[in-house]
């Protein structure tokens, strides 16, 4: 049972955190012929655009309502309908997906309001769906973001089927937390599909951030869940939801069409996995295929081998919550000490991180409880840390910039938790440094010496 | 915010800036910057703009009083390198909360200073302000007051939330905060004869360190580079600079013509890239160092170091020139680099299929005729598809570009680099010049294409082949329908500067029966800007009057 502390600090260094709107924005691009919307200044939109260039090394279709200090002020109806008028005309989407930011929720914008208007005005727009979701900056993180934007395309997208209606026993619906990456979902795609069962993901990034070759020209996002797609997910039999984050999609999409849902709180590690298989085993009434069977072994197997390298590390670990949740539970059961955990935002899943206190707060904090550990476990921007700790820093999590491939890292599955046995492993068998007769003499002059830091930045 | 207000009446009165001083004071008044089309723009805010300009600062702390987004989304995102210092690189925000939306930020942002100078000690504080705190009314000029009488730092207000306008309108709004709070604030140890400024140079990837090495050893001392691997004190102290040179774009020009207004600091605009335009870089600054007093010595020594460093580098270059001879370059870039890159480009046998102006000045864009002549073939603001479209039809054997562009060029199979902010190489001074070239042939002679480019086994067509039959079709579709194709026709923009489209231009021809480019001009603007529409309107003309016109430029005119 972790304490969870707020960090007292008025100023915020070195952020861990990015803001809600883009979270929302991230979920919309997981969204077939979409185009993300920021309403608010130009730089609310182009920040989080070059963000997530940065991560996926991909075109991001996301577009903003460019409110200038006079829309601000004298009310911003007509950036919305001229951004949703310009958008239709130029990249014909079939969804747009509109976010609010600081600036405009300060301003206090009705954007239902203007959406309703735009519908009475713009006939020739019914085709397009517009999906709204209330995403202030000065509140939550992109987990949060992401979170609201799910619950309101199950709200908005999602038909509620005739009473009566037959379920379609093979599909199954996924709800995917944030902190899955476009390979994540395509593991999780294999298991179900291993198993018979038919998945549909709500937002689904493996279609369109998966980095693949565009077969056109699209302005939008390219693949991804489609609206035929999402209306049609109430015939399903069960949802899964992964990441404490989706409990709330899940209950609405329960409240809507009746199909029963359970939340996965993580898939990395080899216990929640198990539950996974057994569960799908019951929904396809099917035994675990061998390819399945064969995983479980080869992951035993890594997990032996790699608790040598694990065994007695002290880690410290920045990450949004349910990540943070996941990727600890790990650690911890391969013999690893999780002794910092920093996260961006408040979860109830916080609670369950097994470490003694998890820190809202910042990379600052991170790197201050971090000193003397064996690896950090952070975004991209952990850099400056561990080169000023010397410490190795394992890269996991949006946004990792300087590293290819983060789209396509998986852990989730028994496959996925052993690439992160391997990977995280390699990185403490790489860092073996072999022994000298002064060793241990230097080690005590060491402890006497104090830290090593050498720049003026580390005057704390 | 009325003092923002005040600055930015100010920026756009910048008598330095020709485009500005050709308005009307009321056309003025409404600024430089396009409105922004909401729903078709994509470009940074102001205060992106400013952070831009003033985060080379390496020694101060850059503190962004704003919620998460401003500064969370977008830290450690430029290459942009330091000498000394690593301050800089560290993100220092007040990521409000909802509390002090409701109750002020101020009491947050004094405390946060206040956390920093304890903590870390800074030469300078600059606090950055966003939009959130500009809506309820943050005082940041009054807090960064206070707290410098306080702290004994000086606190350092930067007034450009994201919505007053856009990254270049809040590059000189940053200059702003240096001319006001910072420039003049100090004074050095000594000065010399060769002191120079360089503005509006930010040492991406160490570029200023590519070009330093030479004005040591022409006895030339950078005083203050503002504002690239600077520290706080010397920008402070660049006020007893003998001149100045403007590094290309018109970003800081506020900067620069103030500098000389208020302090007699001349001032030269010049650019590192290219052999050419670096030597006349070196040849400008010494001479305007002479006038400024410099014993005249150093002009000889000057042109000994060109003529030893052109040659060395056209020697480096000669290896490259061979194998990039006639390789067609699709230069999509902005600004001043869609010029001085061009010249690089051809120093390198290459040619140019096409460069963009889209956030080029006229002098930009006369530039680039000069250089390439009156086919310079300008690009605007493009689509994807058509950049597609233009990388096939122009033969161009490889795109220069930005980071977000990539992916036309990557998805298309194209080589593909990166000459902006994110890139990873530098290319100034001689040196870079080889550096650009050797970059672009490791792209061009990188075996991948010809893998990339094959087709997979089980396709019937590629999506090339079907995005070619795509604008084929279009093409066709308006070939086949004469009003459609009149409509587009008509719907083409004449004047690239003015915005004004062939149909309208046309309609006025034909009602009051003009025949020369000059009546034109006086009932519609046109042609009085970059003048690249010229030969478009002769041809109108011609078209709608037959052969016998007065083209325009012509000194027949009255």
């Amino acid at each position: 049972m972790a304490r969870v502390e707020l960090s007292k600090k008025a100023c915020s260094v070195n952020p861990l955190k990015m803001s809600q709107p883009i979270g929302g924005a991230l979920a919309f691009l997981g969204l077939n012929k979409c185009m993300p919307l920021l309403h608010g200044s130009q730089g609310c939109t182009s920040f989080g655009l070059v963000l997530f260039v940065r991560h996926f090394r991909e075109a991001i279709p996301m577009q903003t309502t460019a409110m200038s200090e006079v829309s601000t002020v004298l009310g911003g109806f007509e950036n919305v309908e001229q951004a949703i008028l310009t958008i239709a005309n130029r990249t014909k989407p079939e969804v747009i997906g509109i976010c609010s930011t600081g600036v405009t929720e300060v301003k206090g914008d009705d954007v239902d309001g203007f959406l309703k208007l735009v519908r009475q005005n713009h006939p020739e727009l019914d085709h397009i769906k517009l999906v709204y979701v209330s995403t202030p900056d000065f509140e939550g993180a992109l987990e949060d973001g992401w979170r609201k934007a799910v619950t309101r395309m199950v709200e908005q997208l999602v038909d509620t089927p005739p009473p009566g209606a037959a379920r379609e026993p093979n599909r199954v619906n996924i709800l995917p937390g944030s902190h899955l990456t476009p390979g994540d979902l395509d593991e999780l795609r294999d298991i179900c599909e291993a198993f018979g069962l038919e998945p549909t993901f709500l937002p689904d990034l493996s279609g369109s951030l998966d980095g693949h070759m565009p077969e056109d020209f699209t302005p939008t996002t390219i693949g991804g869940a489609s609206v035929n797609d999402i209306a049609g997910m109430g015939r399903a039999a069960f949802t899964i939801a992964i990441g404490e984050q989706m409990r709330e999609a899940a209950v609405a999409l329960e409240a809507k069409t009746g199909v029963p849902f359970r939340v996965f709180d993580r898939l990395t590690g080899l216990a929640p996995n198990d539950a996974l298989m057994a569960l799908l085993m019951k929904i396809s009434g099917r035994p675990a295929p061998n390819k399945i069977k064969r995983q479980r072994s080869q992951l035993l197997d890594a997990m032996l081998d790699g608790h040598f390298s694990f065994g007695g590390k002290t880690i410290a670990v920045g990450a949004e919550p349910d990540l943070l949740y996941g990727i600890t539970s790990f650690l911890t059961e391969m013999g690893a000490t999780v002794g910092a955990a920093v996260t961006s935002t408040q979860s109830p899943i916080l609670h369950k991180v097994p470490v003694e206190e998890v820190l809202v707060g910042d990379l600052e904090d991170f790197e201050h409880r971090a000193k003397g550990m064996d690896l950090l476990v952070t975004h991209s921007h952990g850099r400056q840390a561990s080169e000023r700790l010397r410490i190795p820093l394992f890269r996991y999590g949006l946004p990792t910039f300087d590293r290819l491939g983060a789209a396509h890292r998986v852990s989730v599955g028994y496959r996925g938790t052993r690439s992160l046995i391997f990977d995280i492993g390699n990185v403490f068998m790489s860092e073996l440094h072999e022994a000298t007769p002064d060793t241990w003499a230097d080690n005590l002059a060491s402890h006497r010496e104090g830290s090593h830091d050498d720049t003026q930045t580390a005057a704390h | 915010m009325s003092t923002v207000a005040n600055k930015i009446q100010d920026v756009f009165n910048e008598p330095g800036c020709e485009i500005n001083q050709a308005k009307g004071a009321k056309e003025r008044k409404k600024g430089c910057s396009k409105a922004l089309q909401p729903g078709g723009a994509a470009g940074g805010c102001a205060f992106d703009g400013a952070k831009i300009a003033l985060q080379p600062i390496t020694d101060v702390a850059h503190l962004v009083h704003g919620p998460i987004a401003c500064e969370g989304n977008s830290w450690d995102n430029r290459h942009s390198s330091s000498s000394g210092s690593k301050l800089y690189r560290m993100s220092f925000t007040t990521d409000m909360s909802e509390q002090d939306v409701i109750f002020g930020g101020e009491k947050r942002l004094w405390k946060s200073i206040k956390e920093i100078v304890d903590k870390y000690a800074p030469p300078a504080v600059f606090v950055y302000q966003t939009c959130v705190p500009a809506m309820i009314g943050d005082d940041i000029d009054a807090v960064c007051k206070k707290a410098s009488e306080k702290f004994g730092t000086p606190c350092i207000p930067v007034q450009a939330p994201g919505f007053v306008g856009s990254k270049s309108l809040g590059n000189k709004l940053g200059g702003e905060a240096l001319l006001d709070h910072v420039i003049g604030t100090q004074e050095p140890d000594y000065t010399t004869p060769y002191d120079i400024n360089i503005i509006g140079e930010y040492n991406l990837v160490g570029e200023l360190w590519q070009v330093k090495p030479l004005l040591d050893e022409l006895g030339i001392r950078i005083l203050a580079s503002i504002s690239g691997d600077a520290k706080y004190h010397e920008v402070a102290r660049s006020h007893r600079a003998k001149a100045a040179m403007m590094v290309c774009s018109r970003a800081m020009i506020n900067v620069a013509r103030k500098m000389e207004e208020r302090y007699g600091i001349p001032f030269f605009e010049g650019s590192f890239y290219g052999i050419g335009d670096m030597s006349d870089t070196l040849r400008q600054m010494a001479a305007l160092l002479v006038k400024q007093g410099a014993p005249d010595d150093i002009i000889a020594r000057t042109e000994a170091v060109i003529e030893r460093e052109e040659k060395k580098a056209w020697a480096a270059i000669a290896t490259f020139r061979e194998r990039l001879l006639g390789k067609r370059v699709l230069l999509i870039t902005g600004g001043v680099k869609s010029w001085s890159m061009v010249a690089a480009l051809q120093e390198g046998g290459m040619e140019i299929a096409g460069t963009s102006v889209k956030k080029s000045t006229k002098e930009d864009k006369d530039k680039i005729k000069e250089i390439m002549g009156q086919d310079a073939h300008m690009i605007e603001d493009m689509k994807p598809r058509e950049m597609y479209a233009m990388l096939k039809s122009a033969k161009a054997d490889i795109m220069l570009s930005g980071g977000r562009s990539q992916f036309v060029a990557l998805k298309a199979k194209m080589p593909w680099l990166d000459i902006n902010q994110e890139r990873h190489y530098a290319y100034a001074g001689y040196v870079g010049m080889v550096e650009l070239v050797r970059q672009i042939d490791k792209a061009l002679s990188n075996p991948v294409w010809q893998q990339v480019r094959t087709a997979a086994p089980w396709d019937e067509v590629s999506w090339e082949e079907r995005a070619d039959e795509a604008n084929a079709a279009d093409a066709a579709a308006l070939a086949a329908n004469a009003e459609a194709k009149t409509k587009a026709d008509r719907a083409k923009i004449l004047c690239n500067c003015s915005g004004v489209e062939t149909g309208f231009v046309e309609d006025i021809i034909r009602a009051n029966k003009l025949t020369r480019a000059e009546d034109v001009a006086g009932y519609v603007k046109i042609g009085t800007g970059c003048k690249s529409c010229a030969p478009h309107l002769d041809a109108l003309l011609e078209r709608i009057n037959g052969t016998d016109v007065v083209p325009a430029n012509s000194n027949k005119a009255a």
